[in-house]
């Protein structure tokens, strides 16, 4: 069914088609129309959850492990000072193994007060355990989240589901709303393998000398490594019943390409704009890695596509202070025992939701054209210096 | 009429409290009220040790572990998934210190008790950060020693009951292990009351409060009999019923209970005299709402 909808919106969408049953959740700019109309679903009978109105995102993080742990389908959303708030229960969720799916809506962190986009927010929160995927559509946000549940639910790490502020959050387009009979077929009710049950009652989450905790933080990389395999099948499951399908990685008309542009987020489709235009020109030179799953970063499959190519452009909105781009980061340490490897580019842009247009992407591609290698570490565009 | 104590131990024996501890004895007694059809969130305290280390726990029921200032919220969303998976009959205990409820976690349980959640909350009050070392909390007494307050602590102690009863929550109640049938009572009461409820328990700890293993119950009882710690239930947040020591009660001088503990030995005549000033006047304002009940 088409429905014309915001970011936001197709976040509560799939919350609600994903049948989410507790709710935690406390309001954020720009976030906020999210818990909203997941609030309305929930008075209306739409979603049959509980809805919290808890008094802090500290509080959002700590009520929706304690009912995933009690065994219900937890879904909350968040952004910028909110996700940072809830930081130490991000840890939590992770080490508790606890299948929860929250929206991160990007948002540039304080001081100043921003509520615009960059990715520092989300990125910060790369270490703790948690399954990242980076949407540039509203489609996408939507069809993430339902994929995000497949995924958490068996392999036991919370996912979050990320957009970028205004750009996605607040931009009105079309989505094809699945059939919630088809979304039950892709997704069953919630059965934990680990709960809370007076037939079998336990301790979660108690005191671990260092005799076993070892052990337990082995078992969150293990599972990581289980998530690549199970996001790709979470993908095709969701292309055969629900008929669409992401990747992890979408490289996007690599085929001819020596350089590659590597984006996330809506700066993706700014630069399929551009590609698409170049390839209509006949220059088929420039392809686009798009990276959807960024933990567990998956390094086989970027470096499969990257290695073809002579140059990389990688497009980062944040910034990973006294190293650079996170990405770009993240790339280079993928090709690390690779005996060659392409010249990389960091460019860092649209950082406190400065806007990152199609002159923008051109310029990117015409600067990595015309070097041979990048003039500075970081090569800031759109930067008023 | 004397309330049953119930024979069935929902808590094993092999624990890790300290010899004396209030809050063992104060979870034993709440269990046996409660019962195994009882969920418990168990904050970082005394009790996230008590327990026991994976992989034992010293309770029989099944018991989450949360973050410090987490019990009324990781509570709420433990209750919320009992509801919407039509698991009503099962009750949520909240577990916390007294740091856990007065400080860092005030702002949860506020949160929880304006929302009015169904659930108990159980502070285990010892008066300080005991678990990492007696660091002085809101909780803790004027003049009390404490490691973070050597020249003895300057401020008085919060009143959690007054902060809890201007939420206008169905049921609070000071609770004291000397007296075990009324804790009972008050735990069976509050299980069968929807909506929050708050159990302010005094827990004396011999290492924190310098004294021996021997004498919780007998300190656990002079408090209430000094009037440092009466017991009394708030219902509704307006009505006081007073249940010890009564109302026609003279309540004793505080000298006896105050010389029994290390972390007061400090004090000189005139300090002690100006704690047994505020004692009386305490008393006499919780007289006068009992009154009015």
């Amino acid at each position: 069914m088409k429905e014309v909808t915001t970011g936001n919106h197709a976040v509560s969408y799939g919350a609600m088609l994903s049948r989410a049953q507790v709710i935690a959740a406390y309001p954020i700019t720009p976030q906020t129309q999210i818990v909203e109309l997941l609030s309305n679903f929930c008075a209306t009978g739409k979603l049959k959850a509980k809805f919290l109105k808890v008094e802090s995102e500290h509080s959002v993080m700590a009520a929706s492990i304690g009912a995933s742990l009690a065994g219900a389908r937890a879904f909350t959303a968040t952004s910028g000072q909110g996700l940072a708030l809830m930081h130490e229960m991000i840890h939590w969720a992770a080490n508790g193994r606890l299948p929860i799916v929250m929206a991160d809506v990007n948002r540039s962190m304080a001081p100043g007060w921003s509520i615009w986009t960059d990715q520092n927010d989300s990125l910060s929160q790369r270490d703790t355990g948690w399954i990242q995927l980076y949407c540039e559509s509203s489609q996408e946000v939507t069809d993430s989240i339902i994929q995000g549940f497949k995924i958490a639910e068996k392999v036991y790490l919370p996912v979050m589901v990320i957009l970028d502020a205004f750009v996605l959050s607040h931009t009105s387009e079309v989505i094809d709303l699945p059939d919630i009979k088809l979304v039950d077929k892709y997704l069953p009710p919630f059965k934990a393998r680990d709960m809370m049950d007076l037939k079998n009652p336990r301790a979660f989450g108690g005191l671990v000398t260092p005799d076993f905790n070892f052990e337990l933080k082995y078992k969150i990389q293990e599972a990581m490594n289980q998530t690549i395999p199970v996001a790709k099948w979470a993908d095709r499951e969701f292309k055969r019943i629900l008929g669409r399908s992401y990747g992890i990685i979408e490289a996007y008309k690599c085929e001819k390409a020596d350089t590659i542009l590597v984006t996330s987020g809506t700066i993706t489709s700014t630069s399929r704009y551009v590609i698409n235009q170049l390839h209509a020109q006949g220059k088929k030179n420039v392809g686009i890695l798009k990276i959807r799953m960024f933990r567990p970063f998956p390094a086989k499959d970027v470096v499969a596509v990257l290695s073809k190519a002579k140059k990389v452009a990688v497009i980062d909105r944040n910034i990973g202070y006294g190293v650079g781009g996170i990405f770009c980061q993240e790339i280079k340490a993928a090709f690390g025992n690779e005996k060659k490897h392409p010249e990389f580019f960091n460019f860092i842009t649209g950082i406190g939701g400065r806007d990152v247009t199609p002159k923008d992407i051109q310029g990117i591609i015409d600067y990595t054209e015309t070097h041979k290698k990048p003039k500075e570490e970081i090569v800031w565009v759109g930067l008023r210096r | 009429m004397r309330t049953e104590i119930p024979f069935e131990e929902n808590l094993n024996s092999g624990h890790l409290a300290c010899p004396g501890c209030g809050g063992s004895l104060s979870m034993r007694l709440a269990l046996k009220a409660l019962g195994r059809k009882t969920y418990l969130v168990l904050t970082a305290c005394c009790w996230s040790i008590i327990d026991g280390p994976f992989p034992y726990s010293a309770v029989k029921i099944p018991l989450m572990h949360t973050a410090f200032e987490t019990a009324g919220s990781a509570s709420s969303g433990v209750r919320a998934a009992l509801d919407i998976l039509g698991k009503k009959d099962i009750t949520v205990m909240a577990w916390a210190g007294d740091g856990g409820t007065f400080d860092i976690g005030i702002q949860a349980l506020s949160g929880a008790a304006e929302r009015n959640e169904d659930f108990i909350y159980s502070c285990y009050d010892n008066e300080a950060y005991m678990n990492t070392g007696i660091q002085r909390s809101s909780g803790t007494p004027w003049g009390a020693w404490t490691s973070t307050t050597p020249e003895s602590k300057g401020e008085q102690k919060k009143k959690m009951m007054e902060i809890m009863a201007a939420h206008r929550i169905p049921y609070a109640a000071t609770l004291s292990p000397a007296y075990p049938e009324d804790f009972i009572r008050k735990y069976k009461k509050a299980k069968s009351i929807k909506g929050t409820k708050f159990m302010h328990i005094l827990s004396p700890c011999p290492p924190g409060w310098k004294t021996s293993s021997e004498q919780s119950i007998k300190l656990s009882r002079m408090a209430v009999e000094s009037g440092v710690f009466p017991l009394y239930e708030i219902e509704n947040g307006t009505k006081y019923i007073l249940n010890n020591p009564t109302a026609d009660f003279k309540i004793k001088p505080i000298n006896e209970y105050v010389s029994m503990q290390g972390r007061f030995r400090h004090l000189n005549k005139e300090q002690i005299k100006f704690m047994q000033e505020n004692v009386t006047a305490e008393w006499q304002r919780l007289l006068r709402k009992t009154k009015y009940a």
